[in-house]
């Protein structure tokens, strides 16, 4: 199971880098009480039927692990969000994309602290599966509001390539400082710092 | 740190490039390859990722890439680590934490020794369909 709720995010969006998507969304938007992620793809979709087996924690496509008859990522999501007053909705259209909406409610106890922003970014860029990726993070809070918004291509025509020591720690360097500037207006993460 | 703006990066991305050509060509001389599947996600290959560019980083190691892959086939030992240097064999490591990186980026990449608690073989074959992958 997972332990922060950026590992849920880091999977489920890896799943539409896997569906062949040639662009990918991840949207987080965060107010006094929850975070919302929305992540849309327009990779190869899903049929109505395939999205049922999907939320079933015995359901994998079989070509991913050959040898294991069970996915793990979207049915992980699913009871954690269950189990702490969250939301999860999935829309999927084979050859169209898919569309994950969840919201993690972070007033509640069994809600899994949110984990390490930047550096999920930072992994979700550098993934050499992710064609284009836009990044739009947003927070609205009683103490103000603000957000940043990146997509790979502009990153990777500045940087170069995501995979030199050199040109990561840059892009790890830049994509804190983008989360380090929202923390004043962090509203209740003393209570899901655990 | 101030929020950097996307001018700022390209600038200091710009100086980087620079020091690195005075220290003489550095060509990309090795490769580790972070497991980064659902397994590997749960145990932890994020903070490994992080732990791995800091020490590199901080031991002025550039001429090395860092890059993902999805699961290796040995879930049961996750995080993994693949690291494929010069004159040295191809080891798969697992059970990666921060301090496993560490000593990873020591003695295999600086000191040419293998950190021996940590190597796996790459599932073979009837191995594999024996135990699955999970
Ligand atoms: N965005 C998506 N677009 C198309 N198909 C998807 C998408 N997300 C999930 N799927 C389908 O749902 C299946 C189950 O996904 P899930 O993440 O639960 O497991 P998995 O990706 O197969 O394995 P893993 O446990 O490594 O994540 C996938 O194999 C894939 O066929
Ligand atoms: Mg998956």
């Amino acid at each position: 199971m997972h332990r922060y709720i950026c590992d849920f995010i880091l999977d489920i969006t890896q799943n539409s880098f896997e569906a062949k998507s040639t662009q990918v969304e991840l949207f987080l938007f965060e107010d006094d009480r929850y975070l919302k992620v929305i992540i849309k793809d327009n990779g190869k979709g899903m049929s109505s039927d395939v999205l049922e087996k999907v939320l079933d924690p015995y359901y994998t496509d079989g070509l991913k692990h050959k040898n294991r008859k069970v996915g793990l990522g979207l049915p992980f999501l699913v009871q954690s969000v269950r189990e702490s007053g969250g939301s999860f909705d999935i829309n999927s259209k084979p050859n169209e994309g898919t569309q994950v909406y969840c919201s993690f409610d972070l007033c509640n106890v069994d809600t899994p602290p949110i984990g390490d922003i930047s550096s999920t970014f930072l992994t979700l860029f550098s993934d050499p599966n992710a064609n284009e990726l836009i990044i739009r993070r947003e927070i609205n809070t009683s103490k103000g509001s603000s957000h940043y918004e990146f997509s790979k291509s502009e990153l990777l025509e500045i940087l170069g390539d995501f995979s030199t020591v050199s040109s990561l720690c840059l892009l790890r360097d830049f994509l804190q400082s983008q989360e380090e500037d929202l923390q004043q207006y962090y509203v209740n993460r003393t209570l899901i710092f655990k | 740190m101030a929020k950097m703006t996307l001018e700022e990066l390209r600038n200091l991305r710009a100086s980087k490039q620079k020091s690195l050509q005075k220290r003489s060509i550095e060509g990309k001389e090795g490769q580790i390859i972070i497991g980064m599947g659902t397994c590997g996600i749960a145990a932890g290959a994020k903070t490994v990722l992080d732990a791995f560019l800091s020490e590199l980083d901080a031991k002025g190691i550039t001429n090395i890439s860092v890059t993902q892959t999805g699961c290796m086939g040995l879930c049961h030992v996750e995080p993994t680590v693949e690291v494929v240097v010069p004159n040295m064999p191809d080891v798969i490591y697992g059970n990666v934490d921060a301090k496993v990186a560490k000593q990873i980026v020591q003695d295999h990449l600086i000191d040419h020794k293998l950190v021996s608690d940590h190597v796996f073989d790459r599932p073979a074959a009837d191995i594999y369909v024996k135990d699955g992958d999970k």
